[in-house]
């Protein structure tokens, strides 16, 4: 301490000697004067220093608990034990250091196929959106940047951003970004922007909080992997014990299952509704049902089309239409999608205490009805009228801290669409398409996730034994998870 | 006539004024709380129950429709229930619950918070910034509690302010009272060593002078890996020395019980809230509990 106020000094005193050197004789005694009466200033400051900090010191030294003092003199102690500092400042709730809370999620992974995942194809489901097979081998997976805060007290934002690669470009996507009240009244609240529609139970859940490193077969094939757009969502929760939440939602429809040219700018409707509550402590369960309806208008489908005239007219359009290079014409559908989705969830935990052991039973049904027209790449217009359904069943199990062992079926069929379609990819095969997929994990932490997954899938003619391995882990704030 | 008219009226009225007000607490200390100031007045509720551990909860169905429901929420807060209230307040569109409303109370940011790093880095466990938010452990700490929790009802509840304000003087009286006593039982128990499995408890050992010297989890959050408690086992087996293993009811007794068979320290469950244990049946009983295990585990 002294040492660094007499180096302070010094300098103090050799910037001080350059003109003083100019100066007559006497006013270098009255320095000299001056700096006697400075040192002996600094020195008593030191020494008033150095005695306040032994002190201070001696009273550190004895444990903090002597500000409640010994037992008998209560009384007193209860006005002793005063408020620190802290008190009043909220500590909550999720704001953290920052405004606004950024979190990034970064994920990795390796798969290992038998056959070609460039080549994949389900046939009869054409797959759009993100719903490819991950590259083969090392591949870095999406980095998710979250940017969330509340604007003032009626309004809250959210930014997903993912970054990934693909196909050697790094793309740059906005996944969500949308605004909330905070503030409506009546148990309502509305959501406008970009945003996974609220839709079935896994339509808007990040691909962090999969159980599986692959979306479920349904909604890979029905949604390319989810249904995000842009909009307005209006959310009414009951004012009952049990939970009821009824919701609706108006889209532009330009992504998959919407998409093509010709929308209006409302392409998309949905509505949801969705219950739950408790069995006991240790169970709680929620269902829901949901009806999509998109007005599609030549929107491109599966590995046959080719995305960049699209993409010139919808900036920030997904890059769903999959492999470039393929000789043919797009394949384009137009007309109506309905889309109903039952789900149902159930989860266990003795007691409610999630860390130490749970089980969450998961199902849902998707059943999708497509009326129009599809323009074959030889350019043929041909009427198209088909259900499809999808559903999958999966079960996790977390006996013990940091370990979770999971089993994942799920399954696709669909009306034959008529003997026009026999040689496209719209044709179905002769067995529906399933796939049994088992997966652990392990969590050093909530921030923290390695996973292993096998795949059995037999969606395609031949079957396919895919292997996986996939890190998540999140840094920086981190929201809760819905349920 | 006239006097069963009143006797009617006397018994009709409380009925008819009884729990206006619905408290939804995240723990159930401040249910506890809620129902010592507001008595017949509010119905209280507690998002989790004694057993549970409130870090680590399902944003469930039934409870985003209690937030919907809610005239208050008391939480701990200081992050918490970060994993699940956020999700709760979002989902259960009820402004007047939502901070910063008067409408939602947080119990930590009325008490001298210990712990409070600003430390955001998670190699050091799953830390609270805003410090330690197990408040509830020391008696002093509920005292300012009370003055908060009596304040917001009566801004709540304008109506009953008056209520709420006596109600609060006769708790602050009695529970004054009770601090002494458990202050003069506890005496033995000052400048005990503790090894804690999570550091829950930092403000009990504020309160009595116990001195933590270990924790049975590597870091904050992290379940007790078999090195760490091997490590433990030779710190402890060698010359240093503790007093007590401590727990909550809902963390594993496996690594505590391991510890103690071969230390020969013994294995104390404390309740940690009202309710997690037989004999913490209110705030009151939930102290002199938590005094009664550590002096008869003392021997």
């Amino acid at each position: 301490m002294r040492t660094i106020l007499l180096c302070f000094l010094s300098l103090y005193l050799l910037a001080g000697a350059i003109p003083a050197l100019a100066e007559p004789e006497s006013e270098i005694d009255l320095l000299r004067a001056e700096l006697k009466q400075m040192r002996a200033d600094y020195e008593a400051r030191i020494a008033d220093l150095e005695r306040r900090l032994d002190t201070a010191e001696q009273t550190a030294a004895v444990p903090q608990t002597t500000t409640v003092q010994a037992p008998g003199t209560a009384t007193a102690t209860a006005d002793a034990y005063q408020p620190a500092p802290s008190i009043g400042q909220p500590a909550m709730t999720g704001g953290g250091a920052f405004n606004p809370d950024i979190g990034v999620i970064l994920q990795g992974m390796a798969w290992s196929y038998d056959h070609d995942p460039e080549e994949y194809q389900i046939p009869g489901f054409p797959l759009s959106g993100h719903a490819e097979l991950a590259p083969e081998g090392l591949s870095l997976g999406e980095a998710e940047i979250n940017i969330s805060a509340n604007v003032d007290d009626k309004f809250t934002a959210w930014l997903t951003v993912p970054i990934h690669v693909h196909e050697g470009d790094t793309e740059v996507e906005i996944e969500e970004a949308w605004i909330e009240t905070l503030a409506l009244p009546a148990g309502l609240s509305l959501r406008m922007g970009r945003f996974m529609s609220n839709i079935g139970y896994l339509n808007s859940k990040h691909p962090h909080s999969w159980d599986f490193a692959d979306q479920a077969l349904p909604y890979q094939a029905f949604l390319g992997t989810h249904y995000l757009d842009d909009g307005l969502q209006l959310r009414w929760l009951a004012p009952t014990d049990t939970y009821l939440e009824l919701g609706g939602e108006l889209l532009r429809g330009d992504h998959y299952l919407g998409g093509g040219e010709g929308d209006s700018g409302v392409g998309a409707y949905s509505l949801t509704a969705r219950t739950g509550g408790d069995v006991g402590f240790d169970h709680s369960w929620q269902a829901g049902l949901s009806y999509l309806h998109v007005d599609a208008e030549n929107r491109p489908l599966g590995g046959h089309a080719h995305a960049d005239e699209h993409e010139e007219d919808h900036d920030g359009d997904e890059d769903h239409e999959g492999d470039e290079g393929h000789e043919d014409g797009p394949l384009m559908f137009g007309g109506d999608t309905g889309l109903w989705i039952a789900d149902f969830v159930w989860k266990w935990a003795p007691n409610g205490n999630w860390k130490q052991r749970n089980f969450v039973f998961q199902a849902e049904y998707l059943l999708r009805n497509e009326d129009g027209f599809y323009t074959m790449p030889d350019a043929d217009v041909l009427p198209w009228d088909v259900n499809q359904s999808g559903w999958y069943v999966q079960a996790v199990y977390q006996p013990f801290p940091r370990w979770r062992f999971g089993m994942r079926y799920d399954r696709l069929s669909s009306d034959n669409p008529g003997a026009a379609f026999a040689d496209s990819i719209l044709m179905p095969g002769s067995d529906d398409p399933q796939r049994y997929s088992f997966m652990t994990d392990w969590s050093n932490s909530e921030f923290s996730r390695l996973r292993l997954q096998y795949t059995l899938d037999k969606t395609s003619h031949e079957d396919d034994n895919q292997w996986g391995l996939q890190y998540i882990f999140s840094i920086g704030a981190h929201g809760a998870h819905s349920f | 006539m006239k006097t069963t008219f009143f006797c009617i009226l006397f018994m009709v009225l409380p009925l008819t004024a009884q729990a206006s007000l619905e408290v939804l607490a995240c723990e159930p200390e401040w249910a506890a709380l809620a129902e010592e100031i507001g008595g017949d007045m509010v119905k209280t509720s507690s998002a989790t129950n004694p057993l549970q551990d409130p870090h680590y909860i399902q944003a469930r169905p039934s409870l985003i429709a209690k937030v919907r429901r809610a005239d208050l929420i008391i939480c701990s807060g200081a992050q918490l229930e970060i994993g699940w209230l956020p999700m709760l307040l979002q989902r259960g569109n009820n402004p007047s619950v939502t901070p910063p409303a008067p409408g939602f109370l947080e119990a930590s940011s009325f008490v001298s918070r210990l712990d409070v790093t600003g430390l955001t880095d998670r190699s050091q466990g799953d830390m609270h910034p805003q410090g330690n938010p197990h408040v509830q452990t020391n008696p002093h700490n509920i005292r300012l509690v009370a003055n908060a929790v009596a304040e917001r009802l009566a801004q709540v509840d304008a109506e009953n302010a008056e209520f709420y304000r006596q109600r609060l003087a006769d708790f602050t009286q009695r529970w004054t009272e009770a601090i002494s006593g458990w202050e003069e039982r506890a005496a033995p128990l000052r400048g005990k060593r503790v090894i804690a499995h999570h550091k829950s408890w930092v403000y009990l050992e504020d309160w009595l002078g116990l001195e933590e010297v270990a924790t049975l989890e590597p870091v904050p959050g992290v379940p007790p890996t078999a090195t760490h408690l091997s490590t433990l086992l030779r710190r402890f087996e060698g010359d240093e020395h503790a007093d007590f293993i401590i727990r909550a009811p809902f963390q594993n007794d496996k690594s505590s019980n391991w510890l103690s068979e071969r230390t020969g320290i013994p294995a104390v469950m404390l309740p940690l809230t009202v309710g997690g244990s037989d004999q913490a049946t209110d705030l009151f009983r939930f102290f002199d509990d938590i005094i009664d295990r550590l002096l008869s585990a003392q021997g």
